[in-house]
């Protein structure tokens, strides 16, 4: 049996597009926060030069990644940036020289052991990549006497409409991407990797199957239905091992590792060139975009500056989404910059399709966000019991396991804003 | 630039709304409305558009006097005008049809809070209110036109014991009945559209029908006249699926269904009166939020232990 899910519309119109590399905007800045955790320090002062590669951002906390120059050029302020979460970060700006000078002494990483491994993979400012920004360090480093880790999934659902920089990577990094399935497996002890690839990507999955094959056997290609949300962390586990990742529990718990395809295809290159993450594909797409594209931009690069690229006129946008349209988030500021989790950006214009039948009526009890909902919870019931703030229903119903999919607002005839109540109700079970 | 619109995620929805999803019933109902007219002429259409017409008014007003939003066009008012008509004898003087679509929309809808609040179905609740009123007017039947000249009365097939009518019959729509029920094949063909444009599950219906042609075989009655003739299948297909009234999981559904179908023949075979499918239905939309609370749906990845701990509580 394979979880529950929807069929979107997947306007993938971006699939068939090679990335190409954006030209070096002129200034960019480097939030010092991009990944679930601590913020960085700010290493280098107002004045200093700066080269490509070099750490301009650290913390001593284990939860956090370093964050590194994606620019030669010259610090020219500190600034503040407001984020979506509310929360305001450090940022560090710069003005491009255009000469993209890398910082001398760049190598792939010495690596003798699981240690030395998820070292390097800090110092190389991974973090996961395709949205949630969790860092990829913490996830390798698990205890060895707690967890006995036998899977390694590469999540490469991508099943968010609109989003194919997952897709190209696949086309583009196929030996990148083996490469870090090797040094994950020899460093971590994993035995069993799957690849796991949505159907609507037939080429990707069939460059998959025949790298993985002179890989070695213990490689597979699982082609998973194309049913939002297949690249959720639970879902993939379950359609792909048959495992439940339980209330409470991580992956390992149950002895699976899942990290996305363009993190795998990033830690395959660090482990040949020692570059760290400076740069980060990303499509962009939306019906004010003229020229949907895949762009690699240097992370830091203002959002207008890309959309410019996408011959998108910024006056006729009324909506951009950094990430996909079901849990992307929006962007308030078209001048703020890339963070390493951003997969896309897509611009939207007024009026169009995306605004069309979002008028609320009341909940007819059609049963249809119980039927879209993929951890089989009842959003029409949470919801209710939210608006009264019914704190025991909440819990028994367990509004915890709501990761937010969107799901149910999506298929909702009387357009209510169920995930976002559920969000809310996480919110008030926290106080 | 200009300001740009930030909302919570996802940022785009389905293209199904609520008067889609009436307009899809209301488009199902067409073959039945199609056959009433064959068989029962004019009338039928005047019942239908009298039924339909009130029921919009009802709305309105209600509206306009508790001073809410304009709820008409989510079309639900008409569907419930329409049902309601199908369920009534064609000679039923057009009067009385206004006094059901009041108590439909005005007593069981919109006093309890509009769509979504009412606790049975509207149209189900204004043919028990009118039978209950009515009881002459209600079970007086007449031939369909083209079968006798005069207006005649002729038992339905639920009272006439004598084998008047053939199955053929019955699926077709050729003996006495409510304006939109007696006509099962147009009935079906409205389901089958229904299933398909994904408004309704078949649990309902299957789970409705299924369990009153077992009863009736167990019970020593014909099992296929039991499910052809009366209100069975209109009460399966149209108004026991209604979404408001009926349980929103799956296992609920059967459940519901079910229970609507041994209602049924509870009342036809040993109660007083020859037909049951609107009490069934009326008793079952009330037990629903108890089928409801015991069918609720487990979430995936809660741990068994604790399963067994929450039933040790209760």
């Amino acid at each position: 049996m394979k979880l529950k899910g929807i069929f979107l519309d997947h306007k993938k119109n971006t699939a068939g597009s090679a990335s190409v590399v954006l030209p070096t905007p002129k200034t960019v800045r480097i939030a010092m926060q991009q990944c679930a955790g601590a913020a960085c320090d700010v290493l280098v002062k107002v004045g200093d030069e700066v080269l490509v590669g070099q750490k301009i951002g650290d913390s001593d906390k284990y939860m956090s990644v370093p964050v590194h120059s994606s620019v030669s050029g010259k610090v020219t302020g500190i600034s503040e940036l407001l984020q979506v979460s509310g929360r305001v970060c450090k940022c560090v700006d710069i003005e491009t020289d255009g000469e993209q000078r890398y910082m001398p002494g760049l190598k792939a990483p010495q690596v003798s052991d699981k240690d030395s491994f998820c070292n390097a993979v800090r110092e190389s400012g991974c973090c996961g990549l395709g949205g949630a920004g969790f860092p990829t360090h913490v996830k390798f480093g698990f205890d060895d006497t707690r967890f006995s880790v036998d899977t390694l999934v590469i999540n490469a659902a991508e099943c968010e409409p609109y989003l194919t920089s997952d897709h190209r990577t696949m086309l583009e990094d196929a030996d990148s991407i083996f490469n870090g399935i090797a040094c994950i497996k020899k460093y971590l002890g994993i035995k069993n990797v799957c690849i796991a690839i949505e159907k609507n990507k037939p080429d990707a999955i069939d460059l998959m199957r025949q790298k993985a094959q002179r890989a070695g056997a213990d490689i597979r290609v699982t082609a998973l239905s194309t049913r939002y949300p297949q690249g959720a962390e639970k879902v993939i586990v379950y359609n792909t091992t048959g495992r439940v990742v339980c209330e409470g529990q991580i992956p390992a718990d149950v002895g699976v590792i899942v990290i996305n395809v363009s993190t795998c295809a990033f830690i395959g290159q660090y482990m040949k060139t020692g570059v760290p993450l400076v740069s980060k594909r990303i499509t962009v797409s939306g019906d004010a975009v003229a020229s949907p594209c895949n762009v690699i931009v240097p992370i830091g690069t203002a959002f207008e500056d890309i959309l410019w690229y996408g011959d998108c006129d910024p006056e006729s946008i009324d909506k951009a989404i950094a990430g996909g349209p079901m849990m992307g988030t929006d962007l308030f500021d078209l001048r703020d910059p890339v963070c390493k989790t951003h997969s896309a950006l897509l611009a939207f214009r007024h009026g169009g399709e995306r605004e069309r039948n979002r008028v609320q009526t009341a909940c007819i009890r059609c049963g249809r966000c119980i039927e879209a909902c993929p951890v089989g919870l009842m959003p029409t019931v949470l919801e209710k019991a939210f608006d009264k703030k019914d704190r025991q229903t909440l819990k028994k119903m367990k509004v915890s396991l709501c990761m937010n999919c969107g799901s149910c607002s999506y298929v909702c005839p009387a357009k209510r804003d169920l995930a976002e109540k559920n969000q809310l109700a996480k919110a008030l079970l926290r106080t | 630039m200009r300001d740009l619109t930030v909302s919570p995620s996802p940022h785009i929805r389905s293209r199904v709304t609520t008067s889609r999803i009436m307009l899809h019933v209301l488009i199902a109902l067409i073959p039945a409305f199609a056959a009433a007219v064959v068989l029962f002429g004019v009338r039928a259409i005047v019942m239908v558009c009298v039924c339909m017409g009130s029921a919009f008014l009802w709305e309105r007003g209600c509206n306009l006097i508790m001073k809410r939003p304009n709820t008409t066009g989510d079309l639900s008012a008409l569907v419930t005008g329409m049902i309601l008509a199908f369920n009534l004898p064609p000679s039923l003087p057009y009067w009385m049809a206004v006094v059901g679509t009041f108590v439909a929309i005005v007593i069981t809808k919109q006093i309890f809070g509009g769509l979504g609040q009412n606790f049975a179905n509207p149209a189900i609740v204004g043919r028990i209110v009118l039978m209950m009123s009515f009881t002459g007017e209600m079970t007086s039947w007449v031939m369909p036109n083209y079968m006798a000249q005069d207006v005649i009365t002729a038992p339905t097939p639920l009272v006439e014991k004598n084998g008047l009518y053939s199955y053929l019959d019955l699926f077709i729509g050729r003996h006495p009945g409510c304006i939109g029920e007696v006509c099962c094949a147009a009935l079906i063909a409205g389901g089958i559209y229904l299933v398909i444009m994904r408004v309704i599950s078949i649990h309902i219906p299957v789970s409705f029908v299924g369990t009153v042609f077992v009863f009736s075989w167990a019970a020593g009655k014909d099992p296929v006249y039991q499910i052809l003739s009366g209100g069975v299948m209109l009460g399966a297909i149209f108004m026991a699926t209604d979404y408001v009234t009926s349980p929103v999981s799956k296992k609920g559904k059967v459940i519901f269904g079910a229970g609507c179908g041994v209602l049924t023949c509870l009342i036809r075979f040993y109660a007083n009166y020859p037909e049951g499918v609107s009490f069934a239905i009326l008793l079952m939309n009330i037990v629903t939020p108890y089928i409801d609370m015991l069918t609720r749906a487990k979430p995936v990845g809660v741990p068994a232990v604790k399963k067994e701990a929450q039933g040790d509580e209760k």
